[in-house]
């Protein structure tokens, strides 16, 4: 199977160098060749699995329960001002 | 004592014959030791170990102790702990402490426990084997040419050598079983949805499970029932789980009348012989004990594994985008602009087989192939499951070996990623079908131990607690130590 690792790289936010992206076709094109394996199954009529167990979503009732922890949560940011969090410029 | 299990520790610290300080001291020692050579631990603070000990000792002094009172555990270095880095063993993470204690963390350390420190890990639970961490690779006590196994390595090598009584891992695809047969351990992965995932960094949300890597079946009950339980913090952990006394469950002597299904898919072609020859040998023991052995079949096994590396990574790929250098983690310099910020970033901090998963996942997911991957490995998923309802109709458990192959030499599959994602081949369907998996030690291998897989319905850990504590009872395997660190004991 040819896979386009760069196309894919990019949608994934990963920057790869023409030869990452090189060595790395092979080896998917492997993973998804073995992967195939799944079309030999019959499923037709049967449906997905989303989560293990047959249980419902659970839900609660919409009150705050957090308590402000801004700071603490904050700190392992590589950079914050004034509690916001700061990126390059995104509008020119 | 390295290699006493918790129970006999527990019954020396009630008994007033060590406090807790001399213990942790016992496996401080232990760890100056021995680390240097097996890289088992990635995070140790003496100080703070020494403290808790301490905290404890004092209350005890005044209290009735609680379960787990003066008992070191060590965890592995995916569980958010306060007080100290948590890396998940990747560069990006570099730097990382985390704001809160996993609700895991919370509930060992409300039951007493003395927090070892954080052990070695496949980046981010992706490996069989333990060889991509940032920290390097951790060794095999047996054979320290070889790997421990993976995700949880570091935590199976630190008992296994005796730096710790008991270690917590997690278990995605075999992560706690598969090191745990390697290395000569009991392993156990409890039911999906049995205990919290709060502040467990997430790979696959479907699939991840905490457990215990311990020397008997019964501390691997003792911690579980103290990690188990309803946690409104994690919307996958289930309420009103069905539930029964853990440790009463470890008092079973015998196998009478307890039918064990064989699957004929988990004996193959190509597995290694020895292997094979022990865990028959096990089955004939479990015979001798008044269990009897019922072939069974469980037809979509062979699809386990590309189920599996279709799900795996496609939840990996979306948990992962949360390391975007912008709340948390590594950050490249200078970035031109908020893509280049992204890809940079991330292109730096994840290493190989990160990316190689995330981009596998981000493929399983895009445009045009959903159905083709995606989907039809949840209907997959679905009929893994029925298999396993079927079975389960006809036997009360199911016996495997949890490999097929002992550990092998570091190195030896790193380059063919496939081979490499073969080797949890036994243990992957119990995780896409969510039901508790349990690995003991049944012989060795080329002098490397075996594992026998024990697998139970949903809910029912009582059921391989219960056969694994009469085989354990048995048979001597689990008093078997690596000599090299001092097992003589």
């Amino acid at each position: 199977m040819d896979i386009d690792v760069k196309k894919i790289a990019n949608l994934s936010r990963i920057r790869l160098t023409d030869d990452e992206a090189k060595a790395l076709a092979p080896q998917l094109s492997s993973i998804m060749g073995y992967i195939d394996k799944l079309s030999e199954v019959n499923t037709e009529g049967v449906s997905p699995t989303a989560h293990p167990h047959d249980v419902a979503m659970p839900q609660r009732a919409d009150i705050v329960t957090n308590t402000d922890r801004r700071d603490a949560l904050q700190k392992p940011a590589p950079r914050t001002e004034s509690g916001l969090y700061v990126v390059p410029k995104v509008i020119e | 004592m390295p290699f006493r299990s918790l129970s006999d520790i527990q019954a020396q610290l009630n008994a007033g014959e060590r406090t807790a300080v001399e213990v942790a001291q016992l496996y401080l020692d232990r760890i100056k030791q021995y680390n240097d050579d097996l890289n088992a631990f990635v995070h140790i603070d003496a100080e703070h170990v020494l403290a808790q000990a301490q905290a404890s000792d004092a209350y005890r002094a005044d209290h009735e102790p609680r379960p787990l009172e003066g008992l070191p555990i060590a965890v592995k270095d995916i569980f958010c702990t306060q007080n100290g880095p948590t890396r998940c063993c990747s560069n990006i993470l570099e730097g990382f402490e985390a704001p809160y204690d996993a609700h895991v963390i919370t509930r060992l350390k409300e039951a007493g426990a003395v927090l070892v420190g954080k052990t070695n890990m496949d980046e981010f639970a992706m490996g069989s084997s333990n060889e991509t961490s940032a920290f390097g690779g951790c060794k095999n006590p047996w054979n320290t040419d070889c790997i421990p196994g993976g995700s949880s390595g570091g935590s199976a090598v630190a008992v296994a050598a005796g730096l710790t009584p008991a270690a917590l891992g997690t278990d995605t695809g075999g992560s706690i079983r598969q090191p745990a047969a390697l290395t000569g351990l009991v392993g156990l992965k409890p039911t999906y949805g049995r205990i919290s995932r709060r502040g467990i960094i997430a790979f696959a949300s479907s699939l991840d499970q905490a457990g215990p890597m311990t020397r008997t079946v019964k501390d691997a009950a003792l911690l579980t029932s103290i990690m188990s339980g309803h946690d409104a913090g994690d919307a996958t952990s289930v309420a009103d789980a069905p539930n029964f006394d853990w440790l009463t469950a470890c008092e079973a002597k015998d196998m009478k009348g307890l039918k064990i299904g064989k699957p004929k898919e988990y004996f193959i072609d190509g597995m290694d012989e020895e292997v094979r020859a022990q865990v028959e040998a096990a089955l004939k023991k479990c015979e001798d004990m008044g269990a009897e052995i019922v072939d069974i079949s469980l037809p979509h096994t062979e699809y386990a594994v590309a189920a599996y590396y279709v799900i795996a990574p496609s939840e990996a790929s979306t948990n992962l985008s949360r390391y975007d250098a912008v709340r948390f983690g590594h950050r490249c310099d200078n970035p031109e602009d908020l893509e280049d910020m992204y890809a940079r970033s991330r292109d730096e901090g994840f290493g190989d087989e990160v990316k190689r998963r995330i981009l596998t996942g981000t493929f399983a997911l895009s445009s045009g192939y959903y159905d083709a991957y995606y989907l039809k490995a949840q209907k997959v998923r679905t009929l893994i499951s029925q298999d396993f309802k079927e079975a389960f109709e006809k036997v009360d458990v199911i016996a495997t070996p949890t490999s097929p192959i002992p550990a092998f030499k570091s190195g030896e599959k790193t380059e063919d990623p496939l081979t490499m994602y073969l080797s949890d081949i036994f243990t992957i369907a119990v995780n896409l079908a969510g039901l508790p998996g349990l690995s003991q030690p049944c012989g060795f291998a080329q002098g490397l131990p075996v594992g026998l897989q024990w697998i139970a319905p949903a809910w029912q850990e009582d059921k391989i607690l219960a056969a694994a504590s009469a085989y354990e009872n048995a048979t001597d395997w689990h008093n078997q130590h690596p000599k090299e660190f001092g097992g003589e004991t």
